[in-house]
């Protein structure tokens, strides 16, 4: 385990990148038998994750990202395909003999073993010496802050304890990845905002690469150096936060990541860079054409609520401009939430930022003006 | 008025149960405790004189039964932990979803009559019977082998008899075990057996010792089978009692040997409680 072979697969997987890749999924497949029906959990799933990134599997439940994690584990064997670690091919390596750790949903710890005895289980399976044992967990333990609470078990602790030793449990091991199952899922929304920081801060400490497996897109969002999306057992796009949120791949990955809105029609004309929609009398929507648009041609687009501007009065300037009636007014603190129904019976929603005051622009059954700037609108393939 | 029926509540629930200990439990000890300690004879009737002689005669005379009844009762223990243990395992963890069809079957035989049962097994060991007839026949083995009247047979009727009491709790214990903490253990790089060693025993420990409690103590006081598949030098301390009491109607020998059986079973208990750490076993399995 401890040797890297660059394997013949390695390089065709990661081409041009200089080192391995940690991880690396290829073309896996994972197919169950329930109730004499084949299921395809993982219907082909290729990627590659660099050492030291914090990488996140996301997507609705069963999408085929735990399973897909399993794999990289060694809990399930996958149907087809390859998995390499460091460049060693892992496919058929049972769990304890492969280098990376676990942080399971729901902890499973030990009950039967206190704090000491649960971060040391790994560490007393590899026959580490037992000064180093000792030196090690309790370092680890001061890294998560419970030193002090060595003789505590489990179900003697509150659940962000638990959560932080069954991290130091893994962590103790120096894994050369890390494996996380929707780790904050049981923890309440305070707690899982502290907890996400400050798993960002271990991982920055300890330099492992972390996957990171969650369904919620928020905490996705906020840790990840690269996020899979997952759908239906494929990956819908493999890219950066940003890159998702502002520039989703697909329907689905607009919908799943935020809020979004949904449009489609047909180019009406293209003048230079922007190809123009009509949707109705004075409605129109503009969209980079980037070349690729062309007219008569059927577009899907989609527009994020903070980029959409309502008011009372036509807007004016080359923008995209569409008319509706305020079918519904939330106020949320930092923003207040419209949904706006169009001619057509699509219902928007618009955000908009509480900056100056407190005070509603509009009101149920205000007819309004929605507007946003040609470069918001982005065509999905 | 409603606070004084909420203070209320707690004994008003308590007071069917506590009824029933008194009636049955409580009254039959004291009476028993006072047949122990009185003198005569069934003709002349017994009389209270506060005398320990029962005891010590009781003792005296059949502590090679009482020895003999602790021991078959922890030899059929054993032999049910060592059978039950792989088949609760085994219903826990590869059961699917036909666990509670294992566990009707293993409970199937038992809706019988226990000392029916008994006897089906005299039927079927006894000496020119389903099982020896035909091999003796065969030549396999010896006319005069025999396997009623030995401790064996008395063991062995004892260790059947009680099994699913052995197997439902370390069932339970296995059964709450929570798959992720085993392969917790695996990525923990823990092989099977170390897995089993460290992870899957001690969680069912709970379970184990509940099953000895529930087999040990009936097991011991036990006289059905010494009387069905024992002969005269395997009887047990239950068969002496059933005799005083019922045949030779010597109350006071018979209570003082129920006595002294009880106090024998409470120090054992204690001692094995003691010893394997009770605190922590029932810590557990109140988790």
């Amino acid at each position: 385990m401890t040797d890297i072979q660059a394997g013949p697969g390695a390089a065709v997987a990661a081409p041009g990148s200089v080192s391995v890749p940690a991880i690396e999924l290829d073309n896996v497949v994972k197919e169950y038998t329930s109730h004499g029906e084949v299921v395809r959990a993982v219907k082909g799933v290729s990627l590659a994750i660099a050492e030291g990134e914090f990488f996140s599997l996301l997507g609705p439940s069963g999408c085929g990202k735990t399973t897909s994690m399993r794999m990289i584990a060694g809990f399930e064997d996958p149907t087809q395909g390859v998995v390499r670690l460091h460049g060693e091919d892992v496919t058929h390596v049972p769990p304890n003999k492969r280098d990376i750790n676990m942080v399971f949903q729901s902890y499973a710890l030990f009950p039967h073993m206190n704090v000491w005895d649960n971060v040391a289980f790994g560490l007393r399976r590899k026959k580490v010496p037992d000064a180093e044992i000792t030196r090690r967990v309790g370092e680890i333990l001061e890294v998560v802050d419970l030193t002090g609470r060595e003789k505590r078990r489990p179900k003697e602790m509150s659940g962000g304890q638990q959560q932080r030793v069954a991290l130091a449990r893994a962590l103790v091991n120096r894994p050369r990845a890390l494996l996380l199952d929707e780790p904050l899922g049981a923890l309440d929304l305070k707690l899982r905002q502290a907890m996400q920081i400050e798993l960002k801060r271990i991982q920055r400490e300890v330099g492992i690469t972390f996957v990171y497996v969650t369904h919620d897109q928020s905490e996705a969002l906020t840790m990840s150096d690269r996020i899979a999306v997952m759908n239906d057992g494929l990956v819908e796009q493999l890219a950066e936060p940003r890159e998702i949120y502002e520039r989703p791949a697909s329907k689905f990955v607009a919908g799943f990541i935020g809020t979004s809105n949904l449009f489609s029609g047909t180019v009406q004309q293209v003048s230079g860079d922007t190809a123009v929609l009509a949707l109705g009398p004075s409605d129109r929507i503009l969209v980079p054409a980037d070349g690729a648009l062309s007219t008569g041609q059927a577009v899907d687009l989609t527009v994020r609520p903070e980029k959409i501007k309502l008011a009372k009065e036509q807007p004016e300037g080359d923008l995209s401009v569409v008319r509706g009636t305020v079918a519904e007014v939330v106020y949320l603190g930092t923003y207040n939430s419209y949904v706006v129904v169009l001619g057509d019976g699509a219902e928007i929603t618009v955000f908009e930022q509480n900056a100056n005051d407190s005070t509603i622009t509009a009101e149920r059954g205000d007819e309004v003006w929605l507007s946003w700037q040609p470069w918001h609108s982005y065509a999905l393939r | 008025m409603s606070r004084l029926r909420a203070s209320l509540t707690p004994y008003a629930l308590l007071f069917p149960g506590t009824l029933w200990l008194a009636i049955f439990f409580v009254i039959p000890t004291v009476v028993m405790l006072s047949l122990s300690l009185q003198s005569g004879d069934v003709v002349n009737g017994y009389a209270f004189t506060f005398n320990w002689h029962s005891y010590v005669d009781g003792i005296s005379t059949y502590h090679d039964q009482i020895i003999r009844s602790l021991v078959y009762g922890l030899a059929s223990t054993l032999i049910q932990i060592v059978i039950g243990f792989p088949v609760a395992y085994w219903i826990a963890f590869k059961g699917g979803s036909r666990k509670s069809v294992y566990l009707f079957m293993l409970l199937l035989p038992f809706l019988v009559s226990f000392v029916l049962r008994t006897i089906s097994w005299q039927f079927f060991l006894s000496d020119n019977g389903l099982l020896l007839g035909p091999l003796k026949s065969a030549g396999l083995v010896p006319q005069d082998f025999h396997i009623l009247a030995t401790s064996a047979a008395v063991i062995g009727g004892l260790a059947y008899n009680f099994l699913p009491f052995m197997i439902l709790p370390m069932y339970v214990a296995l059964e709450r075990i929570d798959p992720r903490v085993l392969e917790a253990a695996q990525d923990l790089y823990a092989s099977k057996a170390q897995t089993f060693l460290r992870v899957v025993l001690p969680l069912s420990l709970p379970g184990v010792f509940a099953g000895v409690l529930m087999t040990f103590v009936p097991a011991t006081s036990d006289y059905v089978n010494a009387s069905v598949l024992g002969g005269t030098s395997n009887t047990m301390v239950g068969n002496v009692i059933q005799n005083q009491f019922l045949i030779n109607q010597d109350y006071p020998t018979a209570s003082a040997l129920s006595f002294t059986l009880m106090a024998l079973l409470l120090v054992g208990i204690f001692a094995y409680a003691r010893a394997l750490g009770t605190e922590d076993v029932l810590e557990v399995a109140a988790r």
